[in-house]
């Protein structure tokens, strides 16, 4: 077995028994680091597979934003955690059956598929063979596929402006700058005092 | 034992797995529901880049990166959700949210 195939088995079987904690950890913290976990070792096969500007987007958009923003709100949120837990057992026979029969059905497809001939050679933009795997993207990323890449812009500002207006509150009594009524002032409402000096008003 | 297409396959499989049963067996717990979800959607860029490799294409990782994100705007806004659904109820009771049912 050469090194490859041994980081290989390495990285899937890590991976697969975090992915694992995540669901069956009893404490919500645990199964956030268990996600960090999972998502490091596939950013590891990833790399393994020559995808190596996706490797480092994994760890910095999943490990460094998504999965902290798990923990941040996992930690706020005052939850009694043991009794979210409690259907657990309850829910554990028609899970295991769910996920066994989808477990199957997509080994089966694994075992039983042929690549079709016209996918062989058809790529619709081949691997350049002498560049960096960011160079590469990036040439067709900003060309070809450029529509999408601003699509995908435009739908994360859609999020941050969702979460923004979620979660954003006005509390009642909290004094506010009101911008538009400073610019309405006028300078009839303003008095004008003269304050003699070392006598405070 | 060469690694092939085959293996980076199974190993997705196993993994969306994993979410699907993650949904099911913490239906009480939204956090977990979400963290499967985004299991679900690693193990689709997983078979994606996987074949991007094998086929010497690089459409599959273009794919992949806006699944990547998707993938982080729908945790943003889920999270907002929840954070906002538990100001309101103080709990985040997953069958406590179909009181809007007529």
């Amino acid at each position: 077995m050469n090194a490859a195939a041994a980081f290989f088995y390495l990285f899937s079987t890590v991976m697969i028994g975090s992915a694992f904690m995540v669901i069956a950890a009893r404490n919500p913290v645990h199964s956030v680091l268990f996600l960090i976990l999972a998502f490091v070792n596939a950013s590891g096969l990833f790399m393994l597979l020559g995808a190596e500007f996706l490797a480092m987007i994994l760890v910095i958009v999943y490990v460094g934003a998504v999965a902290v923003l798990f923990l941040f709100v996992v930690m706020m949120l005052d939850v009694d955690f043991a009794e979210l837990k409690q259907g657990f057992l309850q829910y554990l026979p028609v899970g295991a059956l769910i996920g066994a029969a989808v477990l199957i059905e997509l080994v089966l497809v694994v075992g039983a598929w042929t690549m079709a001939p016209a996918a062989i050679g058809g790529a619709g933009s081949p691997t350049p063979p002498d560049v960096s795997n960011t160079l590469a993207i990036g040439r067709v990323l900003y060309t070809k596929y450029v529509y999408f890449f601003q699509a995908a812009g435009l739908v994360l500002l859609t999020a941050m402006i969702g979460a923004i207006v979620l979660t954003l509150r006005h509390k009642p009594d909290v004094k506010r700058q009101v911008i538009a009524d400073q610019n309405a002032r006028d300078k009839s409402d303003v008095q004008l005092k003269k304050v003699p000096s070392r006598a405070g008003v | 034992m060469a690694i092939g297409l085959n293996q980076y396959l199974i190993v997705a499989a196993m993994l969306f797995t994993l979410g699907v049963a993650g949904i099911i067996l913490n239906r009480k717990n939204i956090i977990i529901i979400l963290m499967s979800v985004e299991l679900i959607l690693l193990a689709v860029n997983i078979n994606l880049v996987a074949f991007s490799t094998f086929l010497g294409d690089l459409t599959g990782q273009i794919f992949s990166l806006l699944i990547l994100t998707v993938a982080a705007a729908e945790a943003a806004i889920g999270l907002a959700v929840l954070v906002t659904y538990f100001r309101n109820r103080g709990s985040i009771a997953v069958e406590d949210i179909n009181v809007m049912k007529g």
